[in-house]
């Protein structure tokens, strides 16, 4: 049942990248501590690009990227205002799936979880990919009822789920508590063989090296502090390190999205909502899959390292504090228990929080905006980092060709407008 | 652990309260045009600092207080009984 693919499967090579990484140079620098070469070079800030895109994490890294990559648009800088990955692509629980609720949803994330697949050797970067499979537990005749639903939902769109029952969870996860004197009784559960878990900081220091290699420049600690408009068309972005001229600007921000839309003029539908996560001492491999469990509010999956890695539902009130909280760790622990009682003695390492956009239909806010040259990619949510590659890829196309692709048709900032709400309640631990 | 402090109640646990959130004055259902609804049911300013908002003390008076808070530090400044009859939106 559990395979592994790790993303080694034949991918485009391109011209000019650099295939630095091989067995034979690890072996050779590892021998002589010598001539490691940095992944990517900083380059001078220059006075305008074609294209500038806010926010140095998986999603802007990743439009970035497939610019240079799918079109040949190599005039782009990528700014962020801390470090790259220094927002939700470091600070997510790095699972991935497609087991969605809508089929604009499954669609969507589908293509993202095929474009990880073939991510490694396409980037000539080793991002972990470990398809280990995804159990989604039913503790509610409601729910059950929901996950089967969602692998109906998924079949016709050609992605593997399949309901199972609690003897079968009980084999997959010997460790789980499926009795029937749990105080909330696990009925049974949505199987997803595909999803899985891959390590979120080589995905995101992948995309950079490969777009720098193709010509972008990324510039770290430069914070976009304006957006100028003019005649309803963007002319430039004003950072903490210079002024930049360009026609065509990118918010690929999560946490701070609102406030780099409102420089532009756009108001989002969007609020800021913190979302924890608590990683434990590595224990030996005794968890093959990925967790979730809506009821109780919980993802659990075990790292390469043994780490166990727990997430949660958005904190409850807005904020943009990343302080954790005594009374989230307690609840987490509380459920975690719930379901594997025998973690008594396993002790938390750390905990920390990320900012999640929440939209009022847990669907991102994808695509063009009434301002000419401001494009959006935000409103990610609680699912931002499993969809990165696909929305690089649609936002590289929406910019090149000046269209909005089908896959991301149904994202667009016009719906909450027109009341063409997607409802995506198949969303991570959203309490519905 | 963060103390709200409730108008009525003195002091307590912001766990027993429901975040409301800002207070959007709710248009007139028989003039407003479908936008100007939507933008009613959907948009908030989301700021990063300052911010009134509304907070409903559902484990305690079950009554409703505007509060300032500082949305990076959590920082509460002022806190004030929320109308006589609540917001607008439990009013409505």
């Amino acid at each position: 049942m559990q395979r592994s693919t790790n993303g080694h499967r034949p991918g485009r090579r391109r011209p000019g990248y650099p295939a630095r990484y091989s067995a034979f140079a690890l072996l050779r620098h590892g021998l002589t501590h010598q001539d490691w070469p940095p992944a990517w070079q900083p380059r001078p800030m220059k006075a305008s690009y074609d294209v500038v895109v806010i926010g140095g994490g998986v999603h802007g890294l990743a439009a970035a990227y497939y610019l240079a990559a799918n079109h040949g648009i190599t005039d782009v800088a990528v700014l962020d205002k801390g470090y790259l990955g220094s927002g939700g692509s470091g600070r997510n629980t790095a699972i991935l799936r497609s087991n969605y609720l809508t089929p604009e949803g499954v669609r969507f994330y589908d293509r993202s979880i095929k474009l990880y697949q073939r991510l490694a050797a396409e980037l000539d970067f080793n991002v972990m990919f470990s398809q280990r499979g995804h159990l989604t537990l039913a503790h509610s005749d409601a729910s059950l009822r929901t996950m089967r639903w969602r692998a109906e939902v998924n079949k016709i769109e050609g992605v593997s789920s399949e309901v199972i029952g609690p003897a079968e969870i009980k084999r997959l996860v010997p460790y789980l508590d499926v009795s029937a004197a749990a105080r909330y009784p696990v009925l049974g559960a949505l199987w997803h063989p595909p999803g899985g878990i891959i390590r979120h900081d080589a995905v995101v220091w992948g995309y950079a090296r490969g777009a720098a290699a193709l010509g972008v420049h990324l510039h770290q600690n430069t914070e976009v502090t304006g957006i100028d408009v003019a005649g309803g068309q963007v002319r430039g972005v004003r950072t903490s390190q210079g002024d930049i001229a360009t026609r065509t600007v990118l918010n690929a921000t999560a946490g701070w999205s609102t406030l780099i839309s409102d420089m532009a003029g756009v108001a989002l539908p969007i609020q800021t909502f913190p979302l924890q996560a608590a990683v434990t001492e590595p224990v030996r491999p005794f968890l093959g899959t990925v967790i979730v469990s809506g009821t109780l509010h919980v993802y659990v999956s075990q790292t390469d390292r043994g780490e166990l890695v727990f997430g949660a539902s958005v904190d409850p009130f807005t904020s943009y504090s990343m302080r954790g909280s005594l009374e989230f760790i307690e609840g987490l622990a509380g459920h975690v228990l719930e379901l594997m009682p025998s973690l008594t003695k396993v002790r938390v390492l750390r905990q920390w929080a990320g900012l999640c956009d929440m939209t009022p239909d847990f669907s991102p806010v994808m695509g063009r905006t009434p301002v000419d040259g401001f494009l959006t990619d935000v409103g990610w949510g609680t699912y931002g980092f499993k969809a990165g590659p696909v929305s690089g890829e649609a936002m590289a196309e929406c910019i090149a060709t000046g269209r909005t692709p089908d896959i991301i048709a149904a994202f667009g900032l016009g719906r909450f407008a027109d009341g063409t709400l997607v409802g995506e309640k198949g969303a991570a631990a959203v309490g519905h | 652990m963060i103390l709200l402090p409730c108008a009525w109640c003195g002091p307590r646990d912001a766990a027993e309260f429901h975040h409301v959130g800002e207070a959007v004055p709710r248009p007139d259902p028989r003039t407003a045009t479908p936008a100007q609804w939507r933008a009613y049911l959907y948009l908030r300013a989301n700021p990063c600092g300052w911010t009134v908002e509304t907070w409903y003390h559902r484990m305690g008076c079950r009554r409703y207080v505007t509060i300032e808070r500082h949305t990076e530090t959590n920082e509460i400044r002022t806190a004030t009984v929320a109308g006589a009859a609540g917001p607008a939106e439990a009013a409505g």
